[in-house]
């Protein structure tokens, strides 16, 4: 972590504020502390934020800001940060079924680590994994913190279409599709949770910062939880994360 | 009643505003028309807000029937535009009547157009908006490009009777090229390149690759060097970002550009010049020149006001002031 944060011109409305150059949870969370900062201060002519790793981009209207008045008043979000209590991160209680149809690369996960398939259902669901960060595709979370017990490599070809709701490992990563796409991902399991839905009031899911915990699920409950979730009647189960990064 | 039915859909005809702001922290992509100026002028020129949403027309047109009277515009590439036959003049609205053909007869200069028309076409805002998202399927017309048989209503009714036909002065008309020169910010990675590499990407011609879409202008020329490779933890992406990959040919970020990425980036186009980008077809030339930031926000800001002006000429009295 940076003593002061960088501010970095991105083209004529992006400033970048990189507090450092590395993956940590004490960094992110001062990404999110600047976030939540930008939110509760309203400053004008600021049209949105990207909040990521170790850094943010703020996308300005150069009609109402200059550079260097914008990195003052920035700096001065900067030095109240400390002051700044922030909200209990929650953790989001995610069903998946491991697997089978739904994880077709569970055996090669397993081959690959020596571990047995409950093995690694049971490590992967062990884990609270911290959003570090939400982007790639919509509703996309970064997530850190599995255990390297259960790491396998990517396909060495991509998948052209995986369904909405995989759940997979690439390397030391863990994460969940949120549409359909192409990836090279191992999957390992699905959820029936809907990550992305484009006409809800809140489109999506999760928030960076925030905190998901996997849990198993068989086929037939995977069944009965997405008809449910058809019909908006499936509330994701979320708790504050007493003694998380807060 | 609809206002004009699509009779062939063109290459790829899809319904852009200036796009979806306030969800990129969350992974979802602006979209938006890749030429905002062209839209928003075309906007003007029907008497519109500018944000409302209009045609994007890529290289090769469809051909409309036009189902109502109404005031159109036709703004940025030139795709050889001819009304029942007739040529169409860019940057002028014009009228239609019932039972008007609007036909796209073929590419002369440019790459993207755009028919923006009176009262604005009524499709659903999606998180606030009606750019239509490609790869996420969702905005415009069912989150798809348009298809033969489609029928669009105006938003608005309006009385085209008292609306007038608008020119945007000579100087509001750019005019695309084949080779074109980018002005550029460095940054914000352009430590993360040699500075040799920094030289060949502003010294080379570089040609736009037929992988180009609305995502990122790919382009192929002399390889920018990069000082410990191209990926940095990922951060996020701003419109016009110039990406470098491993590979080390740059990839310009546009409308449809996810919002974050893991490959160093060594510029930023400036907004007044995205146009260029936008009007850019495959095999067309580009060369970046560096301005300074506050060079560039005094190029902005002149940008902005002629924008303003040019509506401020036509909006005196709503649009319905007899010229």
């Amino acid at each position: 972590m940076y003593e002061r944060a960088k501010y970095l011109p991105a083209g004529d409305q992006g400033l970048v504020v990189e507090f450092g150059n590395d993956i940590s949870p004490e960094l992110n969370n001062k990404v999110r502390s600047f976030a939540f900062a930008l939110d509760c201060t309203g400053i004008p002519g600021l049209a949105e934020y990207i909040p990521t790793y170790r850094s943010i981009l703020v996308i300005y209207d150069p009609m109402v800001w200059k550079f260097e008045s914008l990195v003052t008043r920035l700096r001065e979000l900067e030095g109240s940060l400390a002051s700044m209590k922030l909200p209990q991160p929650r953790i989001y209680h995610i069903p998946v079924v491991y697997g089978g149809e739904f994880g077709p690369d569970l055996p090669f996960v397993c081959r690959y680590t020596g571990l047995t398939e409950e093995e690694v259902v049971e490590i992967h669901t062990t884990t609270k994994y911290l959003i570090y960060m939400l982007g790639f595709t919509p509703g996309f979370p970064y997530l850190g913190g599995m255990d390297d017990k259960i790491a396998a490599p990517r396909l060495d070809t991509p998948r052209t279409s995986i369904p909405a709701g995989s759940v997979g490992i690439a390397g030391r990563q863990t994460g969940i599709y949120p549409v359909e796409s192409p990836g090279g991902w191992r999957i390992i399991g699905c959820t029936p949770i809907k990550l992305f839905q484009p006409f809800n009031k809140r489109p999506v899911l999760f928030n960076a910062g925030d905190y998901i915990r996997f849990f198993e699920v068989t086929p037939g409950e995977y069944r009965r939880i997405a008809r449910a979730v058809e019909k908006g009647e499936y509330p994701v189960k979320v708790e504050d994360y007493i003694g998380g990064v807060g | 009643m609809a206002l004009l039915r699509i009779i062939k859909p063109g290459l790829l005809t899809t319904i852009q505003d200036r796009g979806r702001f306030h969800y990129q922290k969350w992974g979802v992509p602006v979209a938006g028309a890749m030429d905002e100026y062209a839209l928003r002028v075309g906007n003007i020129l029907v008497g519109n807000h500018e944000n409302e949403g209009a045609l994007e027309i890529t290289l090769f047109g469809p051909e409309i029937e036009f189902l109502a009277p109404g005031l159109v515009a036709i703004t940025g590439a030139d795709l050889g535009a001819r009304l029942n036959d007739l040529d169409c003049a860019l940057w002028r609205s014009f009228r239609v009547r019932k039972g008007d053909i609007l036909q796209f007869t073929g590419l002369r200069s440019g790459c993207r157009a755009y028919l923006a028309v009176a009262g604005g076409f009524k499709i659903p805002e999606i998180m606030g908006s009606k750019s239509t998202y490609l790869r996420g399927s969702i905005g415009g017309m069912d989150g798809r490009a348009l298809r033969e048989g489609d029928e669009l209503e105006n938003e608005i009714q309006v009385n085209n009777i008292n609306l007038t036909v608008r020119e945007a002065p000579p100087a509001y008309r750019y005019k695309p090229a084949n080779s074109q020169v980018v002005r550029v910010i460095l940054g914000p990675q352009h430590d993360a390149f040699t500075q040799e590499g920094i030289m060949t990407f502003l010294d080379s011609e570089y040609k736009v690759a037929p992988e180009s879409d609305r995502m990122g202008c790919r382009l192929d020329g002399p390889a920018i060097r990069h000082k410990n490779g191209a990926d940095i933890i990922s951060d996020g992406i701003a419109m016009g970002s110039i990406q470098v990959p491993g590979n080390g040919k740059p990839i310009i970020m546009l409308a449809d550009r996810q919002t974050t990425g893991g490959y160093a980036k060594i510029a930023t186009v400036i907004t007044p010049d995205l146009w260029k980008i936008a009007q850019a077809k495959p095999g067309d030339s580009l060369r970046f020149t560096k301005v300074t930031l506050e060079q560039a926000h005094k190029i902005y800001r002149q940008y902005e006001n002629n924008i303003r002006i040019l509506a401020a000429k036509f909006n005196g009295a709503n649009g319905t002031r007899p010229e």
